[in-house]
């Protein structure tokens, strides 16, 4: 029992480092970021104004003095002027700087270290976990803004204790973060492993787990930094709390009761107020970006972007069903130059005919795929190339054009297909929705179709099926839903990626006999992406490999197997021979990988 | 279904329990100061004492909270020490002129943050950039600075609105439109701005998802994608926060009230709060506890309704 432990121990030990890596990668982008260095020097200014309160201003925050009242801004000693009860505004500003970092840090430190106990234990420890969830609930139900108020005849005025427990009711947010994070580090393989091989629970909580949460942590921190200095301004303003407790809140109210006196008097703690609080905000976006990368984009859907030099290719009738030639798709690298994925790539399928596109993942099978659909994500760009089906140009074509092609001309079959239905929707609306789409047929006629269509796919039970979600079948039958779906217009051509990967091996053989005995019942072509040399001997007419975005090989299937030209092709079939020595051992191990045993 | 609703109404009736007996637990430290200040000038530890067995506070707060509670199960919450007005009376009367407010607020904020949020997801670009920018300026500002600059530009300087006061609904609808504009839109500035980064957010997701691919390839329009499938797929998460937003502006009320004067909840809340008026303050945590639990409630079987794998407990 000696020898597995070794190699478990490998990915725990390299974890450990890690951290120290990320952190230091994070400090040195969030110095390079202007918005983190200019708000982190606003709110390290009010700090280091906070601190001279007692050395820059002449007065006292609380001196009121009767010929001080209302004096204009730069009168000798009250550079800000006098409020209405005759004391240092400018007094007054810093110290109510400090008032806000104090509620700030009270408030923000007692949520954090609440939460971040809560979450851990809660998230960590089965056994604690609905005792501390009752926890959070009953902290989130208190009513705020009005428990705070309510209990002022306990709190007797003092902004300390009100912050106190407004930490308190803050807490619900952090433990959410760190109890969702934690629960889904202590499901990692590493961490398994730390366990097993004698780490203390104390040890995983404070080396894993706690380098995992602390980023999300420190930006939630941030945020409720700003909140409890916004609430305290708030409660302030209302007259909760001291008088004596110079404030934001406090000198927006003197101000503002003054206003048709000394209309200039709110302007500067509101002013303050606000450029603290704002540069919370912005200083914890910019940590959000620096830990946890920047957030997806918005994108809007329509045909893919192709490149600014980019001219599609007249179509000129080869008699192919769909003729790629030259293909190239890029992203868009950081510093904005394209990398393509896909170089160069050029396919033909006739009628009737399967074309298996192999290679290994990341060797662009899939956004070649996709690049013929025109489904590409919105950051791909196509750069080059032609894509013909049946006599034209579709590439660059306008979204409404491909729409139209769609589901009538070309369909496509997805690997996952769990993730490929929409959940909130029944089978049957969701392939009725398509059949109309594609042939215009009314309601009742198009349900009629797709009962039709679940019975040819070979689903038991067609009407139950029909009324059933995604959730309620396997993912055996959400292939047919799907492969129903796809072939429902009798598309010319269907592309399938990996449509087999995803289910259980004996599954694998039925799906692929199915789309054979439709193949030949509506002379579709069919390109099946696949990294499995089983499923193209099983079902391919010619095949592709594709290695590094370009296609390397390509031939009759027979022909290929007989006598690869290419170097990487040998070696792929190659692998599979080496797995079929390892076969004797337990053909299970090729089951467990997807590999088709046949 | 049923099941599943009539759990939730249980746990929420025992949260109801806890939240309530808690915040009587922490009251009652206080009950000395109370009375004191109720007694004024005659007050000291014989008079204190006195008093607090004339109104029953002598006794444990367990037996006190058992009181309680029995009343709040017959519609009975006491009556206030200071005026000896019904709590059950005084009550409704203030949350009509905050719910005048809070209720146009919320929907307005709630239209906004649709209309902002899936325009941000689905448009992306610069459009997505300044419903960022907007949404962005909502946090930044604190409800109370937009209250102040809404006053003193809008009715100090050009004298459009009435600073203060309320005049209701039924007196003029008119005067009543003026007087909650700029509450209304003070509250809908914040709450509009939480609300639509995450209907953005969750719209983003959604149209990242594989089901999307599919269904572009079955030739489903764009706008079909964007409104029966993402939006559709969107509206749990989003209701959620539109609940939570809801129970954030009664908080907000606190402050918004006394900023316009406005007679409502909040202003009442803070004045029986300054006086130590236990009856009342009672009420008002069964109230604010009561909205809570109900709004939670409400959006658990909402989202029980619009998620599929949900509705089978």
């Amino acid at each position: 029992m000696s020898t597995p432990t070794a190699p478990v121990a490998v990915p725990a030990l390299a974890l450990e480092d890690e951290p120290a890596e990320v952190r230091r990668g994070a400090l040195q982008r969030l110095v390079r970021d202007p918005q983190a260095v200019i708000t982190g020097l606003i709110i390290l200014t009010f700090v280091v104004l906070g601190l001279l309160a007692n050395v820059i201003p002449q007065h006292g925050p609380n001196e009121a003095r009767f010929e001080a009242i209302n004096l204009p801004i730069g009168s000798p000693d009250y550079p800000l002027g006098g409020d209405y009860a005759g004391r240092d505004i400018l007094a007054r500003l810093l110290h109510s700087i400090n008032t806000a970092m104090v509620s700030g840090l009270i408030g923000a430190s007692i949520a954090l270290v609440v939460g971040t106990t809560l979450g851990l234990v809660g998230g960590y420890f089965n056994r604690f976990r609905t005792p501390v969830e009752w926890g959070a609930t009953i902290l989130q139900t208190f009513p705020g803004m009005l428990l705070l108020i309510v209990l002022m005849p306990l709190t007797g005025g003092d902004f300390r204790w009100t912050m106190a427990i407004f930490g308190f009711l803050l807490t619900p947010g952090i433990y959410r973060i760190v109890r969702n994070q934690t629960v889904g580090v202590s499901r990692e393989l590493y961490v398994d492993a730390a366990r097993v091989s004698g780490v203390t629970d104390m040890r995983i909580l404070g080396r894993h787990i706690l380098s995992v949460v602390r980023g999300p942590v420190i930006v939630a921190t941030t945020f409720l930094f700003g909140s409890a200095i916004g609430v305290q301004s708030g409660l302030a303003y209302l007259g909760v709390g001291s008088k004596e407790i110079p404030s934001f809140g406090a000198m927006i109210s003197d101000g503002f009761r003054n206003i048709y006196i000394a209309p200039g008097q709110y302007i500067w703690p509101a002013v303050a107020l606000g450029v603290l609080n704002g540069a919370f905000v912005l200083f914890g976006n910019a940590l959000r970006d620096t830990f946890e990368g920047s957030q997806p984009k918005a994108e809007k859907i329509t045909a893919t972007a192709v490149a600014d030099d980019f001219e599609a290719e007249t179509a000129d009738g080869t008699g192919a069903l769909l003729e790629v030639r030259d293909l190239g798709i890029a992203y868009r690298s950081p510093s904005g130059e394209l990398n393509e994925v896909v170089r160069g790539v050029s396919l033909t399928v006739r009628m009737g005919e399967t074309l298996g596109l192999v290679g290994e993942s990341g060797s662009g099978k899939t956004q070649t795929a996709f690049g013929v659909l025109g489904v590409l994500p919105t950051e791909a760009v196509v750069t080059r190339g032609s894509v013909v089906l049946a006599g034209r140009q579709i590439l660059g074509a306008p979204q409404a054009e491909l729409n139209k092609l769609r589901g009538s001309e070309i369909a496509y079959i997805p690997q996952e297909p769990m993730s490929n239905l929409d959940p909130v929707y029944t089978i049957g609306s969701q392939l009725v929705e398509g059949i109309r789409v594609s042939t215009g047929l009314s309601k009742a006629k198009a349900k009629e179709r797709a009962l039709e269509l679940l019975e040819r796919v070979g689903i038991p039970d067609p009407q139950r099926t029909f009324r059933s979600y995604p959730h309620e079948i396997s993912g055996g039958m959400a292939q047919r839903v799907l492969i129903a779906g796809a072939v429902a217009p009798k598309p010319k051509l269907l592309i399938a990626d990996e449509p087999t990967t995803a289910l259980d091996v004996t599954v694998q053989a039925d799906i692929l006999d199915l789309l054979r005995d439709l193949q030949a019942e509506m002379g579709m072509g069919i390109v099946l992406v696949t990294h499995n040399f089983g499923v193209v001997a099983d079902s391919c007419t010619s095949l592709a490999v594709m290695q590094g975005g370009e296609v390397v090989e390509t031939g009759a299937t027979i022909d290929v197997f007989a006598q690869p030209q290419h170097p990487y092709t040998s070696m792929l079939l190659g692998s599979i021979l080496d797995e079929d020595t390892i076969r004797d051992d337990s053909a299970m191990v090729l089951v467990a990988d997807g590999k088709d045993p046949r | 279904m049923l099941l599943f609703a009539l759990r939730r109404v249980a746990f929420g009736l025992v949260l109801f329990v806890i939240v309530s007996f808690t915040t009587m637990f922490l009251l009652s430290f206080s009950f000395d100061s109370i009375i004191g200040s109720k007694l004024g000038s005659a007050a000291n530890v014989d008079s204190i004492a006195a008093m607090k067995a004339d109104l029953g506070l002598d006794r444990s707060v367990p037996v006190l909270y058992a009181e309680w509670f029995r009343g709040v199960l017959h519609g009975d919450l006491g009556a206030s020490f200071f005026t000896g007005e019904p709590v059950t009376e005084a009550l409704p009367s203030r949350l009509a002129v905050t719910l005048s407010v809070v209720g146009p607020a919320m929907i307005i904020s709630a239209l906004i943050a649709l209309f902002l949020g899936v325009l941000a997801a689905t448009r992306g670009g610069w459009v997505d950039k300044t419903a960022q920018g907007m949404m962005l300026t909502g946090y930044l500002v604190p409800n109370l600075l937009i209250a102040i600059v809404l006053v003193v530009v809008f009715a100090v300087n050009l004298g459009w609105f009435p600073a203060t006061g309320f005049t209701s609904f039924a007196e003029d609808p008119a005067e009543w439109a003026r007087s909650i504009t700029l509450p209304v839109i003070t509250m809908a500035f914040g709450g509009a701005a939480s609300m639509a980064n995450q209907v953005r957010g969750t719209m983003i997701d959604e149209l990242r998802k594989d089901y999307v691919r599919t269904l572009r390839t079955r030739g489903v329009s764009a706008r079909a994608i964007v409104i029966r499938h993402a939006l559709r797929n969107s509206a749990g998460p989003a209701l959620t926060v539109f609940g939570l937003t809801f129970i954030t502006l009664f908080g907000s009320a606190l402050f918004i009230e006394q900023v316009f004067a406005l007679p409502g909840f909040g202003t009442y809340s803070f004045n029986v709060a300054l006086q130590g008026d236990f009856p009342v303050l009672m009420g008002l945590t069964a109230f604010g506890v009561g909205l809570t639990i109900g709004v939670n409630l409400l959006i658990d079987l909402a989202n029980g309704w619009l998620n599929p794998k949900a509705r089978q407990y």
